[in-house]
């Protein structure tokens, strides 16, 4: 998943990350973003930009962005698969990244655990861990892009999203599947992204269980699409004609995000 | 399309020599000078704060230079000048190669030129009494700005869609390789802009030209 957090490693990263998510956390995400978005040093204040010309500017900023979907969603090929590698290739250790530190890992009851349903689907009654022994599962060892620009190879194995969506009687017309963690994380992402091939709904990493910190018990995993489009510890699913939005996309991360 | 020369004489004090003022720069080259230098400025003030998320060769941008704020911010910068940046450089090229400008102005570079005037810029000697034609060192950067402008973008497409553009990703290394690409690219060009206004401080008829499109050449009488 993804994140302002993150590159494994360097005390500083750490650091500035965390000084990061802390003035994040403080104001209203909207309100600090803009503010930050165009502040070019301390420029913005010398310039006497005004408030209705920092709106005007993100608004600007913000027209693209949604342009940018757009311009993904046509470039997206749903028969183009994103390269797989040998499993001797997997990052050891994998990166963490989330919109916490690893010392806040949710730690999710298996056996409690639900996948509720909900939107254009035909068949609502919530899944559990077991109903997916059923379903047809598949392994992809894929590179996992971060926003930040760092990657990792990783190998993750589950059930085709696809096929689960026609195993509910889901729209497969509609626009947009959405999902909700335990984390308090969401996000959301476009039906044809949905049915690719690549997307999995994940319950092992490099052929072991799901660890509580790659998303157990169920991670969604794609491929075609940067980290933060791929939620952890999913617990709701819902298929829609409006776009759900989602936690970094409502700050002013690329809805789209595709690779 | 270019040089031409205006007929009109300034009106000159007797004991002065003559000058004229030549056309250098048609408009449509001035604006996507100007055009290309904001978004250009954009591309790497967003791109320093995007690269400060997972930064290299241990390098990291001070926050004075960047622009966007946060990663969020500086990518959606970078990803709204993008399109400033392609769109003008295919109207600047388009512009010059339909009109021939692009023989004229930059062609042919020959290497003993270049070696010739890069000597004699180095020894302070050489001329800019014609500012409609580019000595052999203008020739070489500007084409080489050109060029770097070209890997920066391709090497970006191949960052931005690595799977979708999967052979151009390949092309410049994988998606690892590709952001050090772009990095260099980037790195080349903010050098050629250090290079590029010393010489206008030095020249600062040139940067009169670029807004007006003129300049005066002294004339022996």
């Amino acid at each position: 998943m993804k994140s302002v957090f993150a590159t494994p490693v360097t005390a500083r990263a750490d650091k500035q990350l965390i000084g990061e998510v802390a003035k994040r956390l403080d104001a209203p995400a909207r309100r600090l973003f803009l503010k930050q978005s165009i502040s070019l040093g301390s420029l913005a204040m010398l310039t006497g930009c005004n408030t209705s010309t920092e709106q005007g500017i993100e608004d600007m900023l913000m027209y693209v962005s949604r342009f940018n979907d757009r311009v993904q969603w046509a470039l997206f090929n749903p028969d183009k698969l994103a390269q797989t590698y040998p499993d001797s290739m997997i990052a050891k250790p994998f990166p963490f990244n989330a919109f916490y530190g690893i010392k806040d890992v949710r730690i999710v009851d298996g056996n409690a655990w639900k996948l509720e349903l909900s939107g254009l689907v035909g068949d609502k009654r919530p899944w559990r861990w077991v109903d997916f022994v059923q379903l047809p599962h598949v392994a992809h060892t894929t590179r996992h892009i971060c926003v930040e620009g760092w990657s990792a190879i990783g190998k993750w194995g589950g059930v085709p999203l696809r096929v689960f969506l026609e195993r509910i009687g889901a729209d497969l017309t509609a626009k947009y599947v959405g999902f909700k963690c335990a984390d308090d994380y969401h996000t959301s992402i476009d039906m044809p992204t949905a049915l690719h091939p690549q997307t999995l709904m994940t319950f092992s990493f490099a052929d072991k269980t799901l660890p509580y910190e790659y998303g157990y018990p169920m991670k969604i995993r794609m491929p075609t699409k940067l980290g933060y489009k791929n939620p952890k510890h999913v617990t709701a699913l819902s298929v829609s004609n409006t776009n759900p939005g989602g936690y970094w996309e409502d700050q002013g991360y690329n809805w789209f995000g595709g690779s | 399309m270019e040089a031409q020369t205006e007929t009109h004489m300034e009106t000159q004090m007797e004991m002065k020599p003559q000058s004229r003022r030549v056309k250098v720069y048609p408009a449509i080259v001035r604006i996507n000078h100007w055009i290309n230098a904001v978004a250009v400025i954009v591309m790497v003030m967003s791109g320093w704060q995007i690269f400060n998320a997972s930064p290299f060769w241990g390098i990291h941008f001070s926050r004075t230079f960047t622009l966007g704020g946060w990663l969020g911010g500086a990518i959606l910068w970078h990803f709204a000048a993008m399109w400033l940046l392609v769109a003008n450089a295919l109207l600047y090229l388009g512009y010059n190669l339909v009109s021939g400008r692009w023989k004229t102005k930059f062609l042919p570079i020959r290497p003993g030129e270049v070696v010739h005037d890069m000597g004699e810029a180095l020894r302070g000697k050489l001329s800019h009494a014609d500012p409609t034609r580019y000595n052999a060192v203008q020739k070489l950067a500007y084409v080489g700005v050109m060029a770097l402008i070209l890997g920066v973008v391709l090497s970006g497409i191949a960052i931005w869609k690595p799977v979708q553009f999967e052979l151009l990703c390949d092309l410049m290394g994988g998606f690892d390789t590709a952001r050090r690409v772009h990095f260099v690219c980037m790195a080349l060009i903010v050098a050629f802009i250090a290079v590029h206004l010393v010489m206008v401080a030095l020249v600062p008829k040139t940067l009169i030209a670029m807004i007006t499109g003129k300049a005066k050449i002294a004339e022996a009488a």
